[in-house]
Order: structure tokens, then C-alpha cells, then sequence
């Protein structure tokens, strides 16, 4: 069994903590692993994706092929939507609803949703606004993993939950404590949806 | 005790050398091999053992000073990006002839794609052209393992070894098994003549004859190497296939039931001529997947007989520029790769940009300001974050080359006539190549003004420490810049006025003048003062 995830975001957002809390979970349970990462220029607020790949057989690509991802995880919409070529046919999108607009042509929301919304497999969720009501404005990343647990086949919900706990138990209970609650609000979120 | 690890490529190479008992890495920042000098500056073992791991000014003085350890019989690590290979290449040419005491490791991080870059040089023909053999991996646990091989390698043969990856060799991660204590080896090689050190041309003469004799024997390494692996020629196949380094992985990720033609890994050169022999015996015809330029392909046309067809990107089977990725193998191979859903309607690209409160956007704003008062005012620009001031929306700069060519273009076009002639470099950039041109433009007395847009750091490649920080004023002055022609400026809007009063005057100065907007990098500050906050708590 394997599971291919594109993360992806804007230089800067955090999509690799992402990347390291699945990573962690990953090891744990003595899965294979290769993540491709973007470190350099595009860092500087440019579109950054990384290519995280699990499985229990040995893995030889550092890169996932066309049309074969089985979810994209994002925390910006547009960046979600850029890496489409790249989903497999019943492969989730799992991504942020806040725009990120640091550019001057950024496309009109309404028909990016729109565009979004109508990919057969998608989960949009407002992930800035629910860390925000939730007093947890850095967790936001944390919210959308927890969003995501469900569809990562390899991994159940409960293991990837006690990885958040290890990565993030070097910055006391309180952090740890804040950032379960991050990832059942996403959890919880995407469980009472109807599909 | 053998434990496993998760590490990106960078940081394989990096443990790898550590366990291999370096005594130093010398380095200067480059993406994609910043990872590995910075994992060594991190690594307790590097710490206790007080390993040698502070940024060099340049890959030259860094090639220079691994020389320097290996002729005291001490094993180094020299890392760069490829293009870095150009400012070492004096040197890393000149250690083939020279040879080695204790073992020397090259790396250079390549960048096909470009993705951090201004070319796409396969490093492999610096190795090819200097005798020097090369070690490619095609996967994290190959890159650890190859450290420890590289440096007996190295030893054994009394010459450099050059490690070639790149970029998703560099920055992907994987578990690596590894397993080493990290103690400090000297040279396990015979001692060398010592006139083999001093390349006067008697001595050049013998020591190059000797270094082409060893090739022989790199040849017969790579023959036996457990890093090149022929499999599955039995009959005569369809197609037969040449897989370097990475593209293994990519051919492998297209069968994953196992490749059905004769295959020959090649991750060590000079190339094993009888295995490439034996393959193209077994096959039709074959074909070269390898990252980076037609490097393989190009020289097995000349060591087969010309009724063997070789195919791989000179002949269009793979794309002659740009990484290779699992879809561009797949379809050379002649299986197809869709994608399932088209390309989405509401994307449009997402360029880098300037940090927000960067000083670089100030010093822009300002040499705006003052160039549209200039009609004929050209600033060449140079290597670094503030290459961006090229794009919207400061379209500031007219050139980007390589570093240091900021000042000695403004120069040069000032030659011939161009006023004003401005150079934009950033700190980390001017002691790295931009100084021996400002001294040319002093000695010509050229009518130019060069600002050094100083943040303290290297800043592109996420914040190492700079060699001329504090140091600026006193090398300007010393290279002879004019002192009331050296101004320190600091880049904030508040300070508009004056900065702009500043590049005026100097514009009219005729003569060589330097201009340092001097202002922390927004991302190192930010870190440090996170740091300080944690450190309170």
C-alpha cells in the first residue's frame, strides 16, 4: 500500500511542519518514506510544494508522477488547484480557503471556488478563521492535517494524533495540548461531512 | 551501533563525512548544498571534536584550504553549488596534478531545472576534464555510504574525489541506516613526493602522466564498484538501459515489478567501459537516462562502434533541458503518462519577492527615484535576494550574471562611455568576487558607483554568516575608495531623502564611489528576536 501527498502552500506558510508530523507518524509504524522538498529562491513567498511519498514496499522516485497523487494538501486554494495535473483519479484536495494575494493578478475568487468546488473529491475549509475563533492563530496548518487524517489511508487518524503530541513536546503541554485540540477541530470538521 | 535516520541528501553526505573522520568542511552557501556544511556546524560530534565547519569566502579559498588539510595528512569536505565549481575550478584542476595526502571530497550540488540558478552545468565534465573521478547517488543511504568509500578512494589513489547530486538528491529525505563513530582518520594512503606539491612545470609534466596512468586503475574501480550495477542481459533485448544517479530511481519507479531490460546502474565514473560494452551487446538499442546534460550519452557514442544506436536527450528521447522527472523516463521508455485532470483554469505563476520591511526594497525605491532623473542610467545588479529588484515592481536592474559582475560590468560599460554606471551587490556577494573588481575600478579611476546593500548575512540561502560583516568601510578604503566616498546609509523610508541626496552626490562624483544601505535582513531578525523571546520564557 502506498500513499503519494502533495503539500503545498506559499513560501513561508508552513507547509513542511505538515510534512514532519506525517513524516514522524510515518516512521514510527516503519513505513517507507522520501519527501521532496523546495529550500532556495521560491522560499521568498513564491509557490512552494513538497512531494511526500509513503508506502509499506521501498520507494524509488523522490517525485510523484502524473496522475497519480492521492491527495493534495494545501493551505492556500489557488496553490491547491496548481497541482491538479498531479492527482490521481480518486485522489483528495484538502486545502485552505483563505486566499493568499501577494501578487497583483491574482484570479478572481469567486471563479477560482467555483473551480475548486467543483473537483469531484474536495474539502474546503476555512482553516485561518477556525485557528483564529479557536484562539490558536498558529495552528491553522495543524487544523487542516487533522482535515486531512481521514483520507490518508496509511495512517490511521489516532497515530497521526500522537505524532502531533511528539513533535511538538519540546514546547510544553500547553502547546501540545492546544495543537490536539488543532487537529480534532479539523477531524471533527470533516467527519460530519456528507460525501 | 547501527541506527536509522531520517536525513535529507544534504544531510546523508554531511553525516557520511563526519563518520569518515573529516577534520573540516569548507564551503561557501550555495543552493542546493547549503544543508550539508550546516548540518557538520550543528552536529554534536563535529562540535566536540572541534571539526573545522565556518563559512568560506568563496568555493576557492574553500577548495585552497581542503588542500591545505589533505597536505597534513587530514581528510576535508569541500561543498558548493555547481556554479561554484567555476570559482574553484583553478584550484579543484590543479589537485588532480598535485595529488592528495589525506583524502579530499568535492561536492557539488547541481541544479538542472534551475530552480535556485542562472544555468544548468553538469558538473560531471569537471571531473571528466581534470582526471578526477566522480561519485553520483541515487539514493540517500548510497550517498552516506559513498563518504567513507570516497575518502580511501581518494586516499588510496592520491586523488580529489568529486560527489556529484542534485537538486532532489539534496533536499529530499529518506531513512538512512547509518553507523560510525566520527574519529578523526589520517591518511591511509603511501605519503607523497613532496615536489609533487610544487606545480612547477617539470614537476607538472610528471605528476600529469602519473595521474593519467591512475586512470586505468579508476577505470578498473568503477568496473568493480558495488555503486555500478549491470542486471538482466540474457539473449538479445529490445532496448537496453544506461541509468546514472538518480534517473535509476526513475526507471525503477517505471517497473515496479522490475525492469524488463537489461539495465546498468552507473553511479561511479570514469565510465566501466566493459560493462557498457557487455550491455550494449545484450540490446538493440539503448538509451541514457541521466540528470543534467548528455554527459553519458555524448561519450558512450564515441566508446561503441557507430552501428549501436545510443538514445537518450541529444537524440530528443528525454527533453534536452530540465530535470529529469518520472513522467519525461516513463515516456521515453514509450509508456504513456497522463494526467487524469487538466491543468486548472484559475492559477497564475507566483514569482519570489522581497521580504516586506526588507532594506532592499528601500535601496530600490531609492535608485528609482534617482534614475529617473538620469535617462541613460544602467545598474547592473548581482547574486543574491536582491536579484528580484529585476522584477516587478522595482524593474530596477539591467543585469544579472554572476558573482561579483555587478561591479566590473558598471565598470566596463563606464568605459565605454555609459553614465551613470551604478552597481547594486549585496555584502555576502562583494567578499566573495566583488572586491578584486572594485580594485580594478580604482586603479582606472572609472566614473562608477557601486552600492553595497549590506543586511549583514547571506540572506538567499537562509541566513549564513557573511565574511566581510563590520569589515565593509575598512576594505573599501583599503582597495583605495576616496573616504568622503565611502557613505553608510540606513534603508528606511523615513531616511528617503537622504539617501536619495547621497546617490546623487556620488552619481556626480566622477570617479569610483561606494554607497553601503546598511540594515539587518528581516528574516535573520525575526529569528533572533523569536530566539530571545524563547529564551525569556
Amino acid at each position: 500500500m502506498k500513499t503519494d501527498i502533495i503539500l503545498s502552500g506559499v513560501g513561508g506558510q508552513g507547509i513542511l511542519s505538515i510534512a514532519t508530523i506525517i513524516g514522524e507518524a510515518a516512521l514510527h509504524l516503519g513505513l517507507n518514506l522520501k519527501q521532496a522538498e523546495v529550500h532556495g529562491m521560491s522560499q521568498r513567498g513564491g509557490d512552494v510544494q513538497s512531494n511526500l511519498r509513503l508506502s509499506d514496499a521501498p520507494i524509488a522516485s523522490d517525485l510523484i508522477a502524473l496522475g497519480t497523487a492521492d491527495m493534495i494538501i494545501s493551505l492556500e486554494p489557488m496553490e491547491a488547484l496548481r497541482y491538479l495535473p498531479y492527482l490521481s483519479k480518486n485522489g483528495w484536495i484538502i486545502t485552505s480557503a483563505a486566499p493568499f494575494k501577494n501578487i497583483p493578478n491574482y484570479p478572481d475568487e469567486e471563479k477560482l471556488m467555483q473551480e475548486l468546488k467543483s473537483q469531484p473529491h474536495v474539502v474546503v475549509l476555512d482553516v485561518e478563521n477556525l485557528a483564529k475563533e479557536n484562539h490558536m492563530p498558529k495552528s491553522a496548518n495543524v487544523i487542516l492535517l487533522g482535515a486531512a487524517a481521514p483520507f490518508l489511508k496509511i495512517l490511521d487518524a489516532e497515530v497521526l494524533r500522537e505524532s502531533v503530541g511528539r513533535i511538538f513536546a519540546s514546547k510544553g503541554e500547553e502547546v501540545v495540548q492546544m495543537n490536539y485540540r488543532a487537529f480534532d477541530i479539523g477531524h471533527e470538521y470533516v467527519k460530519q461531512l456528507k460525501f | 551501533m547501527k541506527n536509522k535516520r531520517l536525513l535529507l541528501g544534504d544531510q546523508a553526505i554531511a553525516l557520511g563525512a563526519i563518520h569518515a573522520g573529516i577534520s573540516g568542511v569548507y564551503a561557501y552557501p550555495g543552493t542546493p548544498s547549503t544543508e550539508i556544511t550546516e548540518y557538520i556546524q550543528n552536529s554534536p560530534i563535529a562540535k566536540e571534536r572541534g571539526l573545522h565547519s565556518s563559512w568560506c569566502t568563496n568555493e576557492k579559498t574553500a577548495m585552497e584550504a581542503a588542500l591545505g588539510v589533505s597536505y597534513v595528512g587530514k581528510r576535508a569536505l569541500v561543498c558548493m553549488k555547481h556554479v561554484g565549481m567555476n570559482v574553484c575550478a583553478d584550484a579543484f584542476v590543479n589537485s588532480a596534478i598535485t595529488g592528495v595526502n589525506g583524502g579530499v571530497v568535492v561536492l557539488a550540488a547541481d541544479d538542472p531545472s534551475m530552480h535556485s540558478s542562472q544555468n544548468e552545468q553538469d558538473s560531471r565534465f569537471y571531473g571528466k576534464f581534470a582526471l578526477i573521478p566522480i561519485l553520483e547517488p541515487s539514493s540517500q543511504q548510497e550517498a552516506y555510504d559513498m563518504m567513507s568509500y570516497a575518502y580511501n578512494l581518494s586516499e588510496q589513489m592520491r586523488t580529489p574525489v568529486l560527489m556529484r547530486i542534485t537538486t532532489r538528491m539534496a533536499h529530499s529525505r529518506a531513512a538512512v541506516e547509518v553507523q560510525g563513530s566520527g574519529k578523526e582518520v589520517t591518511c591511509t594512503g603511501r605519503p607523497s613526493v613532496p615536489s609533487d606539491w610544487i606545480l612547477l612545470p617539470g614537476n607538472a609534466r610528471r605528476r600529469y602522466v602519473e595521474a593519467i596512468a591512475t586512470q586505468e586503475k579508476l577505470r578498473d574501480e568503477a568496473e568493480r564498484s558495488a555503486f555500478n550495477r549491470l542486471a538482466g542481459q540474457e539473449g538479445m533485448a529490445e532496448k537496453g538501459i544506461v541509468a546514472c544517479g538518480i534517473g535509476y530511481n526513475y526507471v525503477m519507479e517505471t517497473y515496479p515489478e522490475g525492469c524488463p531490460y537489461p539495465l546498468l546502474k552507473i553511479s561511479q565514473y570514469p565510465l566501466p567501459v566493459e560493462a557498457l560494452t557487455r550491455l550494449a551487446d545484450s540490446c538493440k538499442e539503448i538509451l541514457v537516462v541521466e540528470d543534467g546534460q548528455p554527459f553519458v550519452e555524448e561519450q558512450l557514442k564515441g566508446i561503441l562502434p557507430s552501428k549501436y544506436v545510443v538514445k537518450g536527450r541529444l537524440s530528443g528521447e528525454l527533453p534536452r533541458t530540465g530535470e529529469l522527472t518520472p513522467d519525461n523516463v516513463r515516456q521515453a521508455l514509450g509508456l504513456s503518462c497522463e494526467p487524469v485532470y487538466a491543468a486548472a483554469q484559475n492559477v497564475v505563476p507566483r514569482p519570489p519577492a522581497l521580504c516586506k520591511g526588507c532594506g532592499h526594497r528601500d535601496v530600490y525605491d531609492a535608485l528609482n527615484k534617482v534614475a529617473a532623473e538620469y535617462p541613460d542610467a544602467k545598474i547592473f545588479g548581482d547574486i543574491g535576494c536582491y536579484t528580484l529588484g529585476a522584477l516587478p515592481p522595482f524593474r530596477t536592474l539591467s543585469s544579472c550574471v554572476d558573482m561579483g559582475a555587478s561591479i566590473t560590468m558598471a565598470k566596463g560599460a563606464a568605459d565605454a562611455g555609459l553614465f551613470p554606471s551604478i552597481a547594486v551587490i549585496g555584502d555576502s556577494t562583494f567578499t566573495h568576487s566583488g572586491m578584486t573588481g572594485l580594485l580594478d575600478a580604482v586603479n582606472d579611476k572609472s566614473n562608477i558607483t557601486v552600492v553595497i546593500s549590506d543586511n549583514l548575512t547571506t540572506a538567499m540561502t537562509g541566513g549564513q554568516d557573511s565574511a566581510g560583516t563590520n569589515k565593509f568601510e575598512a576594505i573599501c578604503l583599503g582597495l583605495g575608495v576616496e573616504p568622503e566616498h565611502v557613505r553608510v546609509v540606513v534603508p528606511l523610508p523615513k531616511n528617503m531623502e537622504e539617501i536619495t541626496r547621497v546617490i546623487r552626490e556620488e552619481i556626480e562624483y566622477n570617479g569610483v564611489s561606494v554607497i553601503i544601505p546598511r540594515r539587518e535582513c528581516m528574516q535573520t531578525l525575526n529569528r533572533k528576536l523569536k530566539q530571545q523571546k524563547a529564551q525569556k520564557q
